[in-house]
């Protein structure tokens, strides 16, 4: 993983972002057990309003080689928005250098902060062209990991696969692998 | 607390003693008071079913907080209104054991209505007596749930008036609505004949436990001649022709399968 | 082992399992909704009895219950639903009844909100329901440290007959962090009650009560509890230092707040700030001597709380002004970020 030293202190803390319903929560999920799986600490913190559908929500996932202090970021390296509202609030918050992978299928425009690095991922309209519009959390995911190389693309391939075998879903593995790889691929190329 | 032995002679035979289950401490209830019979109605029980060995009773606040004393079975005190609750967690932490409480209306009819209508509508195989004698005992003669209407207390002493404080409670009634209770009844020990009935009633309460059948209730229509202000003999007429007129005795529902 | 990313509300669910758990008297609330959920779903295929009680007084009282019949018992539940247990703990305490209560808090009084925060240190550590009692109160700042103070939780209960506490927030309950679960408590190595109630056969009869009515009868009662909870005192406190022995002002932050304010060490240190943490990891013993001897060297204490200064007051009784003890809370279930602490530190340093 990359180390930054100063306020994170070889900390890498991310924030996603979303509608509830997005899948914001489980693509948390998975960059903190991909994290667990190589051997790093981690922390996921979720944070949504009291609706059980339909608002807002996030969550901070925190990986460190060290044991994790506060699993709340203040200035996170990377930020995943998934729409609008997301970028809005978090954008102003990104480290410096950090990356902000976004939805451009919903958000219109792009990152205003000149010191960090936006990636714009068509993450609706990939999942949709994959056949299943719900895997659209899984296609930000991967192109997070293009852009920030926290984890090895293999390894959160595998932590989804645990865990959509845990939840009953194996038959959802594929078209997930495929989504993850789309998102990574995509952002790659923006990246050069 | 041991146990007091006579040497029965030669030619004689025993036809009545004190029931094993009880110990050798007086009762310290007030003269013509019910619970002396109720309890020894109860020991009675647990002697016929020999079950004393695995018997344990709570003990509500009230004039009954001190039950333990009396008998020759573990025991424990439940917070006011709570022995329903307090049976359901000993129950479930151990079904072998069998488990009754003994309970005032005050106890059971207001403070604890939530945990015993829960514990009944769940079913829950353990063994209540409630004893209902319209008034708060131990606190002085208040006002109970199961107040008659016109009846006077230190907190009604003009007598219940209906438009401020509402009917009594029926509960027995309202229990027997539920689907799961096995066995609801109102007895009453004013005379020898009634006596022999309650004393059926509270064996099938304590038997339907042992056989696994649920949730059994017997209430007791009983007297509270200090607080009445009465003297024994005329509590007892109150029994018979003041609250049998509102709660009127026998048997509520009887689930038998 | 293999590390299990786990919630914190699972995680006690789990560990509490592994405890030997029994029984398991529910009544649900957020943000504590996971804990009921995994014990509704694993505590009954392993030999333990789920129940949803109508009420937390309910499910208090059914913990009363099991604890006089013996077992292992439990009920968890956040501040408004603990507020309404407070009955059945006294009476716990009273008794001498060991169980676990798990209490993640949230903001309040009242309703209050679902978020994070310390508002019931009081209602904790002080006692909360009537009567003169203690709980032991183990407070964790993380989700592996939860699931081993469980563990503690059950033994330090069994151990002292007396009632204990995990007090935690919904942060803590929330979040995942990778555990690694402890091996299941041998059944045979849980020390035998012979005061339970498990029917009077071949024994005199057992009787649990809280009360006696001759003054000098519950005088003897209370001294027992007293005495109990001075050995608690001299042998259960527990805390953990983070770089204390240099340090010119030592935070003093608990459960959430204390991992919080280990990053605001680090950063600290960072800066050439000497700054250090004294966390407690049980609040009831409250580790005052550690604190004292701190006090003797460090200038200045400085207290972090989800509260408006509860932990704060016995901060103050610990250090009885040997050093300034400046405070810093937050209110209603803002969690403050390490950033805004640190700048509340760079307040009471010299430099």
């Amino acid at each position: 993983m990359s180390e930054k030293k100063g306020d994170g202190a070889m900390e890498f803390g991310v924030i996603f972002a979303g509608f509830g319903g997005q899948g914001i929560l489980l693509a948390g999920k998975i960059l903190a057990r991909a994290g667990m799986e190589q051997g790093l600490e981690v922390t996921w913190l979720p944070s949504y309003g009291p609706e059980m559908r339909g608002g807002t929500a996030n969550c901070t996932v925190v990986l460190s080689r060290r044991m994790i202090g506060s699993p709340i970021v203040d200035a996170p390296q990377a930020l995943v928005a998934l729409n609008l509202p997301s970028l809005d609030r978090f954008e102003p918050q990104v480290a410096p250098q950090g990356a902000i992978v976004f939805n451009s299928s919903l958000i219109r425009r792009g990152v205003e902060r000149p010191d960090v690095v936006g990636v714009a991922v068509p993450a609706n309209d990939i999942a949709q062209e994959l056949g299943n519009p719900r895997v659209l959390n899984m296609v930000a995911l991967g192109a997070l990991l293009a852009a920030c190389r926290v984890v090895p693309l293999e390894a959160a391939m595998e932590a989804m696969a645990h865990e959509l075998g845990e939840r009953g879903r194996q038959g959802l593995v594929e078209i997930n692998r495929r989504a993850l790889e789309l998102g990574f691929e995509e952002a790659q190329k923006q990246l050069g | 607390m041991s146990q007091v032995s006579v040497e029965i002679p030669p030619g004689y035979q025993k036809v009545f003693g004190r029931p094993r289950a009880l110990s050798d401490a007086p009762y310290t209830y007030c003269p013509g008071c019910h619970h002396g019979i109720i309890g020894r109605l109860i020991a009675e029980a647990i002697d016929e079913l020999g079950i004393q060995g695995r018997t344990v009773g709570i003990a509500p606040v009230g004039c009954s907080v001190f039950l333990y004393r009396f008998y020759r079975c573990d025991f424990i005190q439940a917070a006011h209104g709570r022995a329903c609750a307090v049976a359901t967690g000993l129950k479930r932490a151990n079904p072998d054991l069998i488990v009754f409480s003994y309970q005032g209306d005050g106890d059971l009819a207001a403070i604890g209505t939530a945990e015993t209508v829960h514990a009944a509508a769940r079913g829950e195989n353990f063994t209540v007596i409630f004893v209902n004698n319209q008034i708060y005992g131990m606190t002085g003669g208040e006002m109970a749930p199961t107040t008659l209407p016109g009846q006077r207390t230190v907190t009604t002493p003009q007598g219940r008036d209906v438009a401020l404080t509402g009917y009594p409670l029926k509960i027995s009634e309202m229990l027997a609505q539920l689907d799961a209770p096995a066995y609801i009844t109102r007895q009453s020990v004013h005379d020898a004949r009634h006596v022999q009935l309650a004393r059926k009633a509270i064996l099938k309460a304590f038997r339907n436990q042992l056989e696994g059948k649920g949730f059994s209730l017997v209430e007791v229509l009983a007297t509270c001649p200090t607080n009445f202000r009465m003297p024994p003999v005329e509590a007892q007429k109150w029994v018979t022709e003041k609250a049998m007129q509102f709660f009127p005795l026998g048997d509520l529902k009887v689930r038998d399968e | 082992m293999s590390r299990v990313l786990m919630r914190g509300n699972e995680a006690i669910a789990e560990a509490a399992i592994r405890a030997g758990l029994k029984c398991y008297f529910c009544y649900p609330i957020t943000p504590q909704g996971e804990l009921v959920e995994y014990m509704a779903r694993e505590l009954p295929k392993r030999g333990g009895v789920f129940l949803q009680a109508e009420s937390e007084v309910a499910a208090i009282n059914m913990v009363y219950g099991a604890a006089a019949a013996g077992v292992r018992t439990m009920t968890s539940s956040s501040s408004p639903g603990i507020s309404l247990k407070q009955e059945g703990i006294s009476y716990l305490a009273g008794s001498r009844l060991p169980c676990v209560i798990v209490n993640m808090m949230r903001g309040g009084p009242g309703l209050g909100n679902i978020a994070p925060a310390q508002g019931d240190y009081f209602q904790a550590t002080k006692g909360g329901g009537h009567g003169d009692y203690r709980l032991i109160v183990l407070a964790p700042s993380t989700v592996p440290e939860a699931a081993q103070l469980v563990m503690l939780a059950f033994d330090l209960a069994d151990k002292y007959r007396v009632p204990a506490m995990i007090l935690g927030d919904g942060m803590l309950g929330q979040m995942m962090e990778p555990v690694e679960l402890p091996p299941p408590v041998d059944p045979s190595s849980i020390p035998e009650k012979p005061w339970a109630l498990t029917g009077a056969e071949g024994r005199e009869p057992n009787v649990i009560l809280s009360f006696d009515l001759s003054p000098q009868g519950l005088r003897e009662m209370n001294r027992v509890l007293q005495d109990t909870y001075r050995e608690i005192e001299r042998s259960e406190v527990r805390w953990e230092e983070v770089e204390t022995a240099d340090a010119e002002i030592v935070l003093v932050a608990y459960g959430t707040m204390g991992r919080i304010a280990k990053t605001v060490v680090e950063r600290a240190r960072e800066e050439g700030i000497k700054a250090g943490l004294l966390r407690p990891i049980t609040l009831w013993p409250f580790p005052y001597e550690p604190l004292r001897e701190l006090a003797e060297r460090v200038p200045t204490i400085l207290t972090v709380e989800l509260s408006a200064g509860q932990m704060w007051e016995d901060v103050r009784l610990a250090v009885e002004g040997r050093a300034k003890t400046p405070f810093y809370g937050e209110l209603g279930g803002v969690v403050p970020t390490p950033r805004e602490i640190l700048s509340e530190v760079k307040k009471h340093v010299s430099s």
